[in-house]
């Protein structure tokens, strides 16, 4: 290997690159199937910008001068890389990235969470404790609490999410959090299945209103503990956090069968 | 020919009950594997025998496939969703629903003993079919499990007479109520070991304490972080012979005579060997524990957020230790501590305890793993959560450990580079792959370009596990990895500049893989559904939030990709955002 000039070698690694679908070691099979190489057509011709890419950077990476644009590139890809993440955890990193860093989700607000017993007077050290991890960084985000997680489901987007209740306090706060989180994946939606994938203008964003009071085009639901399916924002804020099983966002047409005061009916 | 009739005669001088007394000593399922290799009649009485059978990817195969294979199993383990299923990076309802295994299993194996489930979804109805399909249920385990309720819990506590152990590790149970563990009757004390610390709620302690001190043989104790403490030495006098122990939340009034109670309580548990639980410490109420710390093999204190003076404390007097799981806190002091005192240490797992904030909250760097790696030389599994790391140290630990078999780092922050040189940390991986030459998992973080993977596919021989994230810089690093390392069975890639080229050249190997995991790579739709088309051996799924990818351009990269080898064909129960790339030997309708 080491005999081959620089030439030689950097056509074999080529070579090596060179599509082809068959078992490891078999060299020429591709060159028997020509009609697979008709359809691998597309990809060799955007592939040669990439070789060269790949040679530049193999000459290079001893260097120091390629690291400063990865600082730069890693700013900007971690804005790109921002999915639309469960909005109920306040981060003070540029932008959350989903499922970063690996931890699984019962790791998480371990330094922030406290028992659900009060601190007795004796005890202080538990209370410093807590105040000396918290020293000296910046604000404690206000999960406090173990995190109440509950699926959310809404009409039209396949796939739900989750959403900490204990992030919110106040039924607008959720209701807005509902907007950030389904906006845009139900624009996203509507865009795939109105156009076809064509690259034209899009329509802007709706923003998600009237989810509390029936005046919206969709309507905030949830399951209570009894399996009742109840309007959000009917009964005090603890008490809806006390019994809250699921959330749904119905469409307000899907309402239509029952009036407000039915479901007032219903629940009482 | 004569060497042919010499084998012929040998198999057929021993009869097959003396093959089957062979095979028993045989448990290993690679090892089973051989031996059904060898000929048909040993594959034959070698199918007729196997007792526990291990599906790594519950959707490689069919239930009827097991079954019609291997008649009298009793012990089967199932994996369902990919790793990365735990980092929330696989949508709910993808899969991994266990219910066609139980179904069919209630039918063809009535004496079927132990179910072990990772990452699959079970329902109350399955939890009821088990507890009345097999008469002599002993194990149950869920690790990472889903949907369902203590309800289907009491099924099984009111059914499974002969129930050894419950393990509900890290599953999400909906707590209906606590009441469930009362269904387990009076008459019934042959439980072993019992792992509920996933549960949300309190459970009926009363019911508990009746349980745990009526079982002669309990082994294993996990409680749930809602267990009161001051009801634990109770508890602990009921069961003074336990090995394992998790506490619930290690905190409570001060009241001295919980104390007093907690250490007596301790100081009678002989035989204790592992400890874990420890939410919301109240580092004045540790001490109670000392009287069992010299005989501690294991240590799980990754709830526990007390700082590194207590920590130290703690762990200096577990000189017998061999695994510890702990939070940065411990900080790079308390690892120097660990290295000095625990010199039969085996598995170190440091987890963050401030994995959102921009700074270090903590003096943890990459000092502690050096001191862990030069101190303890039977270190061989490291995970490790920091903020820093040097390919001088990556170097050091590579040298001190060439034992070691398991090593995952996490920079928290993505792409950092080495802080020292601010070059990749491509070299001291490098050094990692190459003088540890057992390593069998492997993950990936830091400044990496495409040599670390050309490092990778050279040296990394044994690897079966790689995680990748934030690396490379194109499809040659991939290529490496496919074509280099021969070992290997799952790769799990997220956020990496490869495309189709290194995919498409190494297709043929993905079916000696179990898996293979990209997700916001460049892998085109076209790609895929020509891997899909020409490999029907393989079930390449794309997973895209965005709808049906034919809506989009070929060349447009899907957003998630699992692809893994099969034998049943596409599967049947995918939610909406999943598509299968068909094969051309299917038939369309």
């Amino acid at each position: 290997m080491n005999e081959m000039s620089r030439n030689e070698r950097e056509s074999s690694e080529e070579r090596k690159l060179e599509l082809r679908l068959g078992p490891p070691g078999v060299e020429d099979w591709f060159h028997t199937h020509n009609k697979q190489r008709i359809s691998f057509g597309n990809y060799f011709s955007s592939s040669n910008n990439g070789f060269q890419h790949v040679r530049g950077n193999k000459e290079s990476s001893s260097s120091q001068t390629c690291c400063p644009k990865r600082v730069e590139l890693q700013n900007g890809d971690n804005n790109k890389v921002t999915a639309v993440s469960n909005t109920s955890q306040k981060r003070t990193a540029p932008g959350p990235v989903v499922g970063w860093p690996p931890i699984r989700s019962f790791r998480k607000n371990l330094a922030t969470s406290s028992s659900s017993k009060p601190s007795p007077p004796e005890s202080q050290t538990q209370q410093d404790m807590h105040n000396n991890v918290s020293a000296g960084k910046k604000p404690i985000d206000n999960n406090y609490g173990k995190g109440l997680f509950v699926k959310i489901n809404m009409d039209g987007v396949p796939i739900g999410r989750k959403v900490d209740l204990n992030a919110y306090h106040s039924y607008d706060n959720l209701s807005s959090a509902v907007d950030d989180l389904f906006r845009g994946l139900l624009k996203a939606q509507r865009d795939s299945s109105a156009c076809g994938g064509n690259n034209k203008k899009e329509e802007e964003e709706k923003v998600i209103t009237g989810l509390l009071d029936g005046s919206g085009e969709y309507t905030l639901v949830y399951e209570d503990n009894e399996g009742d399916r109840m309007l959000v924002g009917d009964v005090p804020w603890h008490m809806f956090v006390s019994t809250v099983k699921r959330l749904r966002v119905l469409k307000s047409t899907e309402l239509s069968a029952f009036t407000r005061e039915s479901w007032n009916l219903i629940v009482v | 020919m004569q060497q042919q009739q010499k084998v012929a005669a040998l198999s057929y001088s021993f009869p097959e009950e003396v093959l089957e007394h062979v095979f028993s000593f045989i448990d290993s399922t690679k090892d089973r594997g051989s031996i059904s290799l060898v000929c048909k009649s040993w594959y034959e009485i070698e199918r007729w025998c196997r007792r526990r059978v291990f599906v790594g990817n519950c959707y490689a195969i069919t239930p009827a496939m097991v079954i019609k294979r291997f008649p009298k199993v009793r012990s089967i383990t199932l994996k369902g969703k990919p790793h990365f299923a735990d980092f929330n990076l696989v949508p709910e309802g993808w899969g991994g629903y266990v219910c066609p295994w139980i179904k069919a299993m209630a039918v063809a194996f009535p004496c079927l003993e132990e179910i072990k489930l990772k990452r699959m979804v079970i329902s109350d109805d399955c939890l009821d079919l088990i507890a009345k399909s097999f008469k002599n249920f002993k194990v149950l385990v869920l690790i990472s499990c889903e949907g369902f309720t203590t309800d289907g819990l009491a099924s099984i506590a009111a059914n499974c007479r002969n129930l050894r152990e419950l393990d509900l590790r890290e599953s999400e149970v909906e707590d209906i109520c606590g009441h469930w563990l009362s269904h387990f009757p009076d008459s019934y004390t042959s439980l072993v070991s019992l792992n509920i610390s996933c549960l949300a709620n309190e459970v009926n302690f009363p019911a508990l304490e009746r349980l745990v001190s009526r079982c002669p043989n309990m082994h294993t104790l996990r409680l749930n972080r809602a267990a009161p403490l001051d009801k634990l030495a109770n508890l602990l006098r009921g069961a003074p012979q336990l090995v394992e122990l998790g506490t619930g939340a290690y905190t409570s009034e001060m009241r001295p005579e919980v104390f007093t109670n907690l250490a007596a309580a301790f100081s009678g548990c002989k035989q204790m060997k592992g400890l874990s639980g420890f939410w919301d410490v109240l580092p004045s109420y540790l001490p109670a524990v000392y009287p069992v710390c010299s005989r501690l093999t294991s240590l799980n204190l990754s709830y526990a957020t007390i700082q590194s003076p207590d920590l130290i404390k703690l762990v200096g007097q577990c000189q017998s230790l061999q695994r510890l799981w702990v939070l940065d806190y411990i900080e790079d002091a308390g690892l120097d501590m660990l290295a000095a005192s625990c010199k039969d240490l085996r598995e170190l797992r440091v987890f963050p305890s401030d994995p959102f904030g921009l700074e270090a909250n903590v003096a943890l760097t990459e000092q502690g793993l050096v001191s862990v790696s030069e101190g303890c030389p039977k270190l061989h599994s490291v995970l490790y959560f920091c903020r820093q790391m040097t390919n001088a140290a990556l170097n050091t630990i590579a040298r001190n450990r060439p034992n070691m078999t398991r090593f995952r780092l996490c920079i928290i922050e993505p792409r950092t580079p080495d802080y020292l040189t601010l070059q990749s940390l491509d070299s001291g991986f490098g050094a990692i792959v190459e003088h540890c030459k057992d390593l069998q998992r492997l993950s990936l973080s830091g400044l990496l370009t495409d040599r670390v993977f050309e490092h990778i596919g050279t040296y990394a021989k044994k690897l079966e596990m790689l995680s990748v994230a934030f690396a490379g810089d194109s499809d040659l690093g991939l290529h490496h990895v496919l074509s280099g390392c021969d070992n290997l069975r799952k790769l799990e890639i997220r956020d990496c500049p490869f495309g189709d080229k290194a995919l498409l050249a190494n297709a043929a190997k993905l079916e000696t893989m179990r898996s293979l995991w990209m997700s916001s790579c460049s892998v085109s739709y076209g790609a895929c559904k020509l891997l899909g088309q020409k490999l029907p051996r393989l079930n390449v799924e794309v997973i895209d939030e965005r709808g049906p990818p034919n809506l989009r351009p070929d060349s447009n990269p899907v957003e998630k990709l699992y692809i893994y080898r099969t034998i049943s064909g596409p599967r049947l129960d995918m939610p909406g955002y999943v598509w299968t790339m068909e094969d051309d030997s299917a038939y369309l309708e």
